[in-house]
């Protein structure tokens, strides 16, 4: 089979998208903190965040704890001396509260814990070694639903009731309506079986990338699609605009400077649950495309019964989606300064 | 008087859906859906386990309208069974959310001020927690708690109150707001005026004006709902054989799809229809109820 071979670009690109990441978040909490002087909002959403996160942590122990059935009961029976010490080890022959101390002390330093299925290998490990390539696919996917989603919400809002708005919320409706494991299996038909194009599964250079993102993609580029639309639609009745219009501006600045900007406040809004989507979505394609992530982990460990790694995934995923809704509140401030965020 | 209005307030939007042809067909589709997979028993052409081990993989044809699989069972039977696990997944699940959001909503809305914050607080913690990841940690703690039953009862029913227990969090959210908006009404004012206690004007007063709102999203939570089930028996954690549901068949056809490409088509195919009519209804209905927000 013959592939496109992009490899070489894989290191700058990504750097590129990383630094340029990293930077930017960086850069909107510095801005808002002293540029705004949001400092007590931005301390109080840490502490909220931080409060949820402990919650969960709490939860998820309690709940998994609570089971009836050790981990270590499943396979052939294990002499009681060996149990017994593996059950020393693991804590496991203390009473639940000094269970629960020790996790949290050492979740405050960042140790989640040894996995109990792959002994000797910690949580923090594991979790470190797949979480580049969800976090990726993640990313991309997002970003193409925001580069697939704004352009074709906003034609269908500015080309209202014409055949360019039918069809255009036609491939929405559809993109929302689409399971993953059908997409996949047809992208990968057409591309991989028919065409000979692309890879058909794991997770090596940009080629391998561009089935997983885009089936991953494609649902929430539908849902921003959507929403752009209705925005633009009610922005494009607003005084302003008419004002805009009146002054004998081009139709393409109206739309780009006056309509888009204010119309994709609420697009923004819409990341953070947009952020649960594609994580949700992520367990169905790594399957699909075998995405050595953390998707995979996370059903493997619930199959295992691996205490240890299903709280680790989960409150790293509770993390993310934290993180993420942080994000779009600051970012929410940033691009409406009608919004004052410090009451 | 009263009756009179809401009466001709339920006729307009009627007369407005039935204007509507895409969620007129869709609400054709999905009744002869879920009339087929009522009926599957008389409709199938054959048992949704008969195994023939001389016609394995066949691709459509006459006689198997959408081929056979592995096991040399008929495809076409196999979806219209899946259809009844899928569909009574879906609309159960999301009765079962509605009746939990409906009261924990109308109780946060209703009470307001410290009740509403705890209240609103829990539902915010839920949120932090992607929706398929949730629903594998509730089917996990349900899978152990329920020792006593079979393993594929068990993977059934949990998936069921995994389902419900997820689902709620929506229609409270959307129900509480409701129930906020309408408290300031002078209807509202006037019952509690002459003393109507809080369940009536609850159940009696409010529940009746905010129907409308809680359908739609009752259109759009099944889907919602049909879509996780299959996710979470495509990745093996759902509904187990013997049962069969739109995800399970696929997952089945997902080991054969270089082969028997038909396999995983044809169920995913019937499943995207049918959220496609799903989502096609709940905009209809909505454009129905609430034509002010037409667009």
């Amino acid at each position: 089979m013959i592939f496109f071979d992009l490899s070489e670009f894989e290191g700058p690109i990504v750097d590129f998208a990383n630094f340029s990441f990293v930077f930017g978040i960086i850069g909107l909490f510095v801005y808002q903190v002293f540029a705004k002087k949001m400092s007590y909002y931005f301390l109080k959403r840490l502490m909220g965040a931080s409060f949820v996160l402990f919650i969960i942590a709490t939860t998820t122990f309690l709940m998994l704890r609570l089971m009836p059935g050790g981990p270590f009961d499943s396979d052939k029976a294990l002499p009681p001396e060996v149990l017994a010490n593996i059950e020393a080890k693991y804590h496991l022959d203390k009473p639940m509260i000094e269970q629960y101390m020790y996790y949290l002390g050492d979740l405050v330093q960042g140790d989640l814990g040894e996995s109990y299925k792959y002994i000797g290998r910690s949580v923090t490990d594991i979790i470190s070694e797949s979480i580049p390539n969800s976090l990726k696919l993640g990313l991309y996917s997002l970003l193409l639903a925001f580069l697939l989603g704004i352009p074709l919400g906003a034609l269908a809002g500015a080309k209202h009731n014409t055949i360019w708005d039918t069809s255009a919320m036609f491939m929405a409706i559809s993109g929302v309506a689409l399971p993953s494991f059908l997409v996949g299996p047809l992208l990968i038909l057409f591309f991989t079986f028919y065409l000979n194009l692309l890879p058909p599964a794991l997770w090596e250079s940009p080629v391998h990338y561009i089935m997983p993102v885009v089936t991953l993609g494609l649902r929430p580029a539908a849902i921003i699609a959507r929403l752009t639309r209705s925005s633009v639609l009610d922005t494009i009745h607003s005084d302003f605009v008419r004002t805009a219009k009146a002054k004998g501006l081009s139709a393409s600045v109206v739309l780009f400077k006056h309509v888009l900007k204010n119309s994709l406040i609420p697009v923004v809004t819409m990341s953070g649950p947009l952020v649960a989507n594609i994580l949700s979505g992520s367990f169905v394609v790594e399957l699909i495309f075998a995405v050595p992530g953390m998707g995979k982990h996370f059903v493997q460990s619930v199959t295992n019964r691996d205490y240890p790694l299903i709280l680790g995934v989960t409150l790293l995923y509770a993390a993310l989606l934290v993180l993420a809704n942080l994000i779009v509140d600051l970012l929410y401030a940033v691009i409406d300064p009608r919004i004052r965020l410090s009451n | 008087m009263k009756e009179q209005k809401s009466k001709s307030l339920w006729y307009d939007s009627w007369r407005r859906l039935k204007k509507n042809k895409a969620a007129v067909v869709s609400a054709v589709f999905l009744m002869i859906v879920c009339f087929c997979a009522y009926f599957a028993d008389w409709i199938a052409p054959y048992s949704f386990e008969a195994q023939d081990a001389s016609k394995i993989l066949l691709s459509p044809g006459a006689e198997h309208w959408l081929g056979t699989d592995s096991l040399g069972r008929d495809l076409l039977s196999r979806i219209i069974y899946g259809a009844q696990m899928s569909m009574a997944v879906g609309i159960f699940t999301s009765l079962a959310s509605l009746v939990m959001g409906v009261i924990y909503g109308a109780i946060s809305g209703w009470f307001g001020g410290r009740v509403d914050s705890i209240m609103m607080r829990f539902i915010d913690i839920l949120y932090t927690i992607p929706a398929l990841v949730l629903l594998i940690l509730v089917m996990v703690l349900f899978n152990s708690l329920a020792t006593e039953l079979d393993p594929k009862d068990k993977a059934l029913y949990g998936t069921f109150v995994a389902l419900s227990i997820v689902g709620w969090v929506n229609i409270a959210r959307l129900v509480r707001g409701q129930v906020l908006q309408e408290k300031q009404m002078l209807y509202v004012e006037a019952a509690v005026s002459i003393g109507v206690p809080s369940h009536q004007i609850l159940t009696k007063h409010i529940l009746p004006n905010i129907l409308g709102p809680i359908i739609v999203t009752l259109t759009f939570q099944i889907p919602a709902n049909v879509m996780f089930e299959s996710f979470l028996s495509f990745i093996g954690l759902g509904i187990q054989p013997p049962y069969a549901s739109w995800g399970t068949l696929a997952a089945d056809g997902w080991r054969s799809l270089r082969t028997y490409p038909h396999i995983i088509i044809s169920p995913g195919v019937i499943l995207f229809l049918s959220m496609l009519a799903f989502n096609l209804l709940g905009d209809g209905l909505r454009d129905a109820f609430d034509p002010k927000a037409r667009k």
